[in-house]
């Protein structure tokens, strides 16, 4: 059956900010399905509050809705669009969920909106426990044996059943804390009794353990005919325990025999059709008893998810299209397969390559965090790497990585040989337990001699996959043991590289550069040659130029036609906090540009969650790491007339010297330019020319060094060590005493390194431009004033466009640098300015912070809120189309107000203190708009899930710099019926001002205190500026309480005001929606 | 197993690839064709339908799971040399019970790994199915070259005579116990249990224990055997089997089938399938490489429903030419060739994939259930 008739415009809900569990996947998934629907003639409605996206492109959708994804919000754009169905399916367990409430809810009846693709009841079914656990007995399969018991005599009974190791799980406490497994009965009574006494209803959930297990996901889809089939099946190299986004994964399944893969294939589509998912695509996970082969269902997402991302990505199967299409009618066998053409989307892909995925991690941001690998997921994002085999996939997917290794060990970050190298006893520590070190331990565990079957005893990871890693470690000495390049020979070289070794491995275990490795290695005809990702293990012809690199005889990349331009550009690989969708936006957008232009557009990246690596984005698509080697590989081969550098974020930037230095062709902005930036010597030089200001700096090399330049410049100080990038490790310090301590620690962990040291411009305002530069005129698109003061790192402040509360003066001098600036610089392309605005007497001195010649990650919130596609224009500007000719040739104005406001990944790190500071720690971002700015503010947090409260109680607990300043918003508060709540310091400073408020004990003051009342739901917002941080610290363990029990809690002085203004303007208007499309008329014409 | 002994494949269009021998040592020739399975390359090895071929696995990594004595198709591997890009040096499978290079070197198959076998899958792709040799005694291309073009092919050679069993046989083995979701096992069979008599022409296990499974008796016979030795047996119903090769030069097979055909139900798999077209009237042809894989949607035109099947043949039967009696019921929806046939007047159906799976998947294990439906009891 063909296309539905009876539907003409779909609403698609996005999974909105980017946070941990929930990435850039969302945004390929729903971007795919917008395409797919309005390429079969549906009109679509998106909503999604995140403006870092490619779904929210005013292009991508007929009816763009950027506004916070509530219930209430989503009824208003369901009123006014009356939508005839909407597919719940694509926008994450956010999306799901949503749905889920507009259906309880009633709207989706009282509107008549139809859920395709899954239905209420199917969700239900999937989504709750019990239901599913009567699903898959009903049709004759395993779940993990379980019941739930409240005393010590029924859980004595039913462990009878369920059998030792048990998971013992106290029910209703807080992100499942206090659950523990028990190996004996003696360890089963007590964990039982803990257990029951530290859940709030008494009753614990006792749970067969299948720690250990192998684990594996298979990717089902199905149509209207139950026509099924699977697309992939993913093998975990971590076992179960390890929640699947944190572990490293492998398409397809290794270690499965067929009998087992089939019966896992009949199973899936078993639940498939059980649970009822009428059209699209499923995840299903199985947990397998590695010794007897007892096979239990996990669990079922009856949506797309991460892994159909990856699945889709490590095949070539457009999953998430083909959902879209499926649920508006048709059949799988009528869709065609877009790569091979003359066949159909009904089959299953096979592939003839490996493919391994490895997570991100960024404990580094979170030194508190518990780094323990659980069933919470708390990495931040992944690479994918193809190889032809799986020692080669592995190790281009480490590399991938970015965290400074170039594969399985042999390179800077080895800590082995040297005076680091772990003992024998730590390495067995690291590999117990699972964490995010464990893979470079595995190598350390076999440098040891540790045999397969011990390490496999240690960590459950299947002796296959270690055999492997064994294996590269023996190669290694093989290749150490030669000694030096001239004398290995070709044959081993060769083997080396198709196990992956990169040159940069090889130069340190052959006592080489990786240039030399390099031009030798190509000198032997050792090259890399490009396969193609085809879905049918080249069975049939290929048309989607989707490639990746090994070492064979054949490679399959067309030849350059002499007729057509080539542009690369260079991804930003996978996602960590400071660089994620802003930039991979930014990059898309740079290929659309390309292609408008008629110039043939060349994707490398790494990264599967992106719309970047989607294969229908670029011309041709490189799924490769991000490393000089293997972009020159890829220059090599396809000759790029240019290398677009400063869209991917600093991933890109940092190779930019050495690609150039090769010979490659950077274009836009000069590698020089992007250095002298920053380069703090020849900066301030540059600075001072121009007749612009900045913060006074110096660099200390000593204790006494530091000293003396903090005489000069007056505290307070900002100070960090030089060799840490991204405020990483940044501090204020206001004394003398703060300022030996921290250049202390800073030269004990790094000797001989300098300690960098700025004036800190307390209490400024900081404001972040963008703008593009063609060489020779400038276009100031966005001015943002931030609502955090400076301090706050500018990636975790909230910021406004136009600017709120700078007078049109400072506004216009700001400008005016920024143009100075680019042109000086000569940019060509991009390029973003930090100032901050210091009231210095009656003045308002600007200060220049920082100027960074690259894409920066507001440049989709700009474009938002502007309707200027920046990196579109910058990226044709850059192929040499001027400003003018773009027809860009005055600054927009906006006539809105819009609020970008960070997301933070607290809540998945339990415990850990919150407070913002000169380090980056969000994970994403929302965007409210408005006529006014507290409004606008208000709908920024709104999405950023902050509930303002409408009534009730408001902790406030400020620092002694604070405690004045709050008076009027206190004031302002009371007038609006709150109660506030104080511990002493904080309520005799209102006291005196005549404000009434309700005293409460500190922690240490015995009960109840502040956490008792959050405990009981009688607080409902916390405003506390810090004078102290860390966990350790009472107002610390305040803020994690708020963070655990979701009150929201501002923690500086300016968000408060905003706050305020925005409650305030709450009891005044209601909030509307309104698409983008209207917003910025210039789109609707299209 | 660390050999570095090297072997070579070489082409009859001259291409030679050098990679490293595992198995045995020595030299052969076949066609030499790709399979696309991700995973049952034990299945594969023992499917007496390669024989004659030399298989190159697409999946790049093999090995990792071993083997074992229960996921074969016949008592040994069948085809005459295999290629895979690596074999896994440690097996890692609570049902392993040895190295997939001693099983080979047990049972004396070449075998070579390391070349750069999706260059090999494309060259097949674009020039069609190529005759080869496989060696670790010869390494010199030329002479390697020559070889291959002297070797035989398979148009119009009698493999399925090399493979069929010499002696009837009873076959009361039932499928293996993960096949089923349930983990059931057949239950004993009642005294009037249908009886079906399977033709082996090179028959893979799985087929018998399928028909073992759905409740049939099941005597094993030659597939040389004549319609009056078939009918001695008083069965129910006949099976015809898959098997090697060019279905064209096996005359006696046609014969006995047409008679056979009206007497007793029939039910046709793969060569089987070939074979009662041939039967009835129709045309074979030789695919330009053939379908071996366990990815095939296959569209059922009956129900209208897409099967994902489980192929392995180079030959097919031509729409052109069909005789009016068998009407199509299924087709491939890769390249609208014809995946299965039925009899307009006679009980007898057929399909060119494989039903019983092992390896693939379990879409078709329909088709045992109505043929057993067809036998009535």
């Amino acid at each position: 059956m063909p296309r539905r008739d009876d539907l003409h415009k779909i609403l698609i809900i996005g999974s909105g900010p980017i946070i941990i569990g929930q990435a850039c996947e969302f945004d390929y998934s729903g971007t795919q399905a917008c395409k797919a629907l309005r390429e079969e003639g549906y009109q679509v409605v998106l909503v999604n509050s995140n403006p870092a996206t490619i779904m929210t492109d005013p292009e991508m959708a007929d009816r763009t809705y950027i506004e916070p994804l509530t219930c209430q919000m989503l009824e208003k754009v369901i009123a006014a669009e009356r939508p005839d169905a909407l597919l719940p399916t694509l926008g994450g367990q956010t999306g799901l969920n949503l749905a889920m409430e507009l259906h309880h809810q009633g709207v989706l009846e009282r509107y008549g909106v139809e859920l395709i693709g899954a239905r209420a009841e199917v969700i239900a079914k999937a989504e709750q426990r019990d239901l599913f656990k009567a699903a898959m007995e009903h049709i004759g399969l395993e779940v993990c044996r379980g019941q739930t018991v409240t005393c010590l005599e029924e859980a004595r009974a039913a462990i009878k059943e369920i059998g030792l190791p048990c998971v013992v799980r106290p029910s209703f406490t807080l992100g499942g804390t206090g659950s523990s497994v028990a190996y004996n009965r003696e360890e089963f009574d007590t964990l039982v009794a803990k257990g029951l006494d530290a859940s709030p209803i008494g009753q614990v959930l006792l749970e067969e353990s299948v720690l250990g297990w192998k684990e594996f996901e298979m990717e089902v889809m199905r149509d209207a005919d139950d026509n099924c089939v699977i697309i992939c099946s993913i093998e975990n190299f971590d076992p179960m325990g390890v929640h699947t986004g944190d572990s490293v994964t492998v398409a397809p399944a290794q270690t499965l025999t067929d009998k087992e893969y089939q019966r896992m294939r009949d199973a899936s589509i078993a639940v498939m059709r059980e649970i009822g998912v009428d059209t699209g695509g499923s995840n299903i996970q199985f947990a397998i008893h590695p010794q007897t082969g007892r096979m239990v269902v996990i669990e079922m997402n009856p949506r797309v998810s991460r892994s159909s991302a990856l699945a889709s990505k490590a095949t070539g199967f457009p999953i998430a299209k083909i959902a879209a299409k499926l649920a508006v009618g048709y059949r799988l066998h009528e869709l065609p397969n877009d790569i091979t053409r003359q066949t159909r989307a009904c089959f299953e892909p096979t592939i003839d390559y490996v493919v391994v995925k490895v997570p991100r991690f960024t404990f580094e941001k979170f030194p508190e965090a518990d780094p323990t690998l659980t069933t919470q997921m708390k990495s931040v994002g992944e690479t994918m790497a193809i190889g032809r085999t799986f020692k080669e996939a592995i190790q281009k997917a480490l590399r991938g990585l970015e965290v400074g290794s170039f594969g399985f060990g042999c390179d800077g970050k080895d800590l082995w040989g040297t005076l680091q190298q772990p003992t024998i006893e730590e390495v067995r520590a690291k590999l117990a337990v699972p964490n995010a070190e464990r893979i470079w331990y595995l190598r350390y565990a076999i440098k040891y001699g540790m045999s397969i079957g011990e390490i496999y005893e240690l960590t459950g990871i299947d002796p296959w996959f270690l055999e492997n890693l064994h294996e590269l470690v023996e190669l290694e000495d093989h290749l150490r043991w030669q000694g030096r390049l001239q004398t290995v020979d070709d044959a081993t070289l060769r083997w080396a590289k198709r196990c992956g070794f990169a040159d940069r491995q090889l130069a340190v275990l052959l006592n080489s550069t990786e240039m030399e490795v390099r031009e030798h290695r190509k000198r032997r005809g050792i090259v890399a040659t490009f396969k193609a990702v085809d879905t049918c293990a080249a069975e049939f012809e290929a048309y989607t130029p989707y490639y990746y690199s090994t070492y064979e005889d054949e490679d399959e990349t067309p030849p350059k036609s002499p007729a057509v331009r080539r542009v690369m550009i260079l991804g930003g690989g996978p996602n960590r906090i400071g660089q994620g969708i802003e930039f991979d936006y930014c990059c898309c957008h740079a290929s659309f540009a390309l292609r408008e232009l008629g110039i043939e557009s060349v994707m490398v990246n790494s990264n599967p969650e992106t719309v970047s690596t989607d294969y229908d984005t670029s011309d041709m698509l490189f799924f490769e790491p991000l490393t000089i080697e293997d972009v020159l590989n890829i220059c090599d081969r396809v000759q790029p007339d240019g290398v677009i550098a400063q869209f991917g974020g600093q991933t890109p930037l940092n190779l930019a010297r050495a690609l150039s230095n090769a010979g490659v062709p950077i274009i836009g902005t000069s590698v020089d330019t992007i250095e002298a930036a920053e380069d703090r010597e020849a900066f301030r030089d540059f600075l001072n020319r121009l007749g612009l200001r900045q913060p006074p700096s110096a660099v200390a090399r000593n204790t006494a060094e530091a000293r003396a330049a903090a005489a000069i410049i007056g505290f307070p100080l900002l100070v960090r060590p030089s060799y840490v990038l991204g405020g990483r490790a940044m501090e204020i310090c206001y004394d003398m005493a703060q300022l030996e301590r921290f250049v202390a620690e800073a030269f004990v962990a790094a000797g001989g390194q300098p300690v960098l040291i700025d004036r800190f411009l307390e209490d400024a305002i900081e404001v972040d431009v963008d703008a593009v530069c063609d060489g020779q005129h400038v276009l100031v698109a966005g001015i943002m004033e931030h609502i955090e003061a400076a301090g706050v790192h500018s990636g975790d402040s909230a910021c406004a466009i136009p600017p709120y509360s700078l007078p049109p003066d400072v506004v216009e001098e700001i400008r005016q640098a920024t143009v100075a600036l680019a042109r000086s610089l000569r940019v060509c392309g991009l390029m973003n300015v930090q100032f901050a605005v210091k009231q210095e007497g009656s003045q308002r001195v600007v200060y220049v912070l920082e100027v960074n010649p690259r894409a920066s990650r507001t440049v989709p919130f700009v474009s938002k809120a502007t309707g200027v596609p920046l990196a579109k224009i910058a990226a044709k500007a850059i192929v040499g189309v001027s400003l003018a000719e773009q027809g860009y040739t005055t600054d927009p104005v906006p006539v809105q107000t819009s609020v970008k406001e960070s997301v933070f990944p607290f809540i998945k790190f339990p415990g850990i203190d919150i407070v913002l500071g000169p380090e980056m720690k969000s994970t994403g971002e929302v965007m409210g708009v408005a006529e006014d700015f507290p409004i606008a503010f208000a709908k920024s947090q709104i999405a950023a899930g902050t509930v303002l409260p409408r009534e009730g109680r408001i902790f406030v607990s400020m620092n002694e710099r604070s405690k004045m300043q709050f008076v009027p918003l206190a004031r302002r508060l009371k007038a609006m019926g709150y109660e506030l709540l104080a511990t002493t310091g904080t309520a005799r400073c209102l006291e005196a001002a005549g404000i009434e408020v309700r005293r409460v004990k500190k922690l240490q003051e015995g009960h109840p205190n502040l956490i008792d009342y959050m405990v009981n739901g009688e607080v409902q917002l916390v405003i506390n500026t810090p004078s102290g941080k860390g966990a350790r610290t009472d107002e610390g363990r305040i803020r994690a309480a708020a963070v655990a029990r979701g009150v929201p809690c501002v923690t500086t002085l300016q968000a408060a005001e905003a706050a305020v203004g925005a409650m305030e303007a709450l009891r005044r208007a209601a909030l509307s929606v309104q698409a983008l499309q209207d917003r910025h008329p210039q789109y609707a014409r299209r | 197993m660390n050999s570095t002994q090297p072997a070579k494949l070489a082409l009859e269009d001259g291409t030679v690839m050098t990679g490293i021998s595992f198995g045995a040592p020595g030299e052969v020739v076949g066609e030499v064709c790709f399979n696309t399975s991700m995973s049952g390359y034990q299945e594969i090895l023992t499917d007496p339908s390669y024989r004659g071929q030399i298989v190159a696995m697409t999946a790049p990594q093999i090995g990792n799971y071993g083997v074992n004595a229960e996921d074969v198709e016949s008592l040994r591997p069948q085809l005459s040399g295999f290629i895979v890009r690596e074999l896994s040096r440690r097996v890692s499978n609570y049902r392993a019970e040895g190295h997939l290079h001693s099983y080979l070197l047990r049972h004396g198959v070449v075998a070579m790994q390391g070349i750069d076998t999706r260059a090999l899958v494309r060259r097949i792709r674009i020039h069609g199915a190529l005759r080869g040799v496989l060696s670790t005694n010869d390494l010199n291309d030329e002479s390697l070259v020559a070889k291959a073009r002297a070797s035989p092919g398979l148009i119009g050679r009698d493999l399925a005579r090399e493979v069929a069993p010499k002696h009837e046989s009873r076959w009361d083995q039932p499928v293996h116990s993960l096949v089923r979701l349930d983990g059931a096992i057949a239950a004993e069979l009642p005294p009037d249990a249908p009886h079906v008599v399977a033709l082996d022409y090179g028959m893979k296990w799985n087929i018998a224990r399928q028909l073992r499974s759905v409740g049939c008796r099941v005597t094993v016979l030659p597939g040389t055997a004549t319609a009056e030795e078939v009918l001695a047996h008083r069965p129910d119903g006949v099976l015809l089997s898959n098997g090697p090769g060019d279905p064209a030069p096996l005359v006696y097979a046609h014969k006995t089938i047409f008679e056979l055909l009206g007497k007793k139900p029939i039910f046709g798999i793969c060569l089987g399938h070939q074979l009662l077209a041939l039967a009835c009237g129709a045309k074979t042809y030789k695919l330009k490489f053939g379908h071996r894989g366990a990815n095939q949607p296959v569209l059922n035109r009956l129900t209208g429903r897409v099967e994902i099947t489980c192929q392995n043949h180079g030959f097919a039967v031509a729409e052109e030419g069909l005789p009016r009696e068998l009407e199509i019921t299924h087709i491939n929806l890769n390249d609208g060739t014809i995946e299965g046939l039925r009899h307009r007047r006679q009980p007898a159906f057929s399909v060119q994939y494989h039903p019983e799976a092992s390896p693939g998947p379990h879409d078709s294990q329909y088709l045992f259930t109505s043929f057993r439906e067809m036998l009535g009891k």
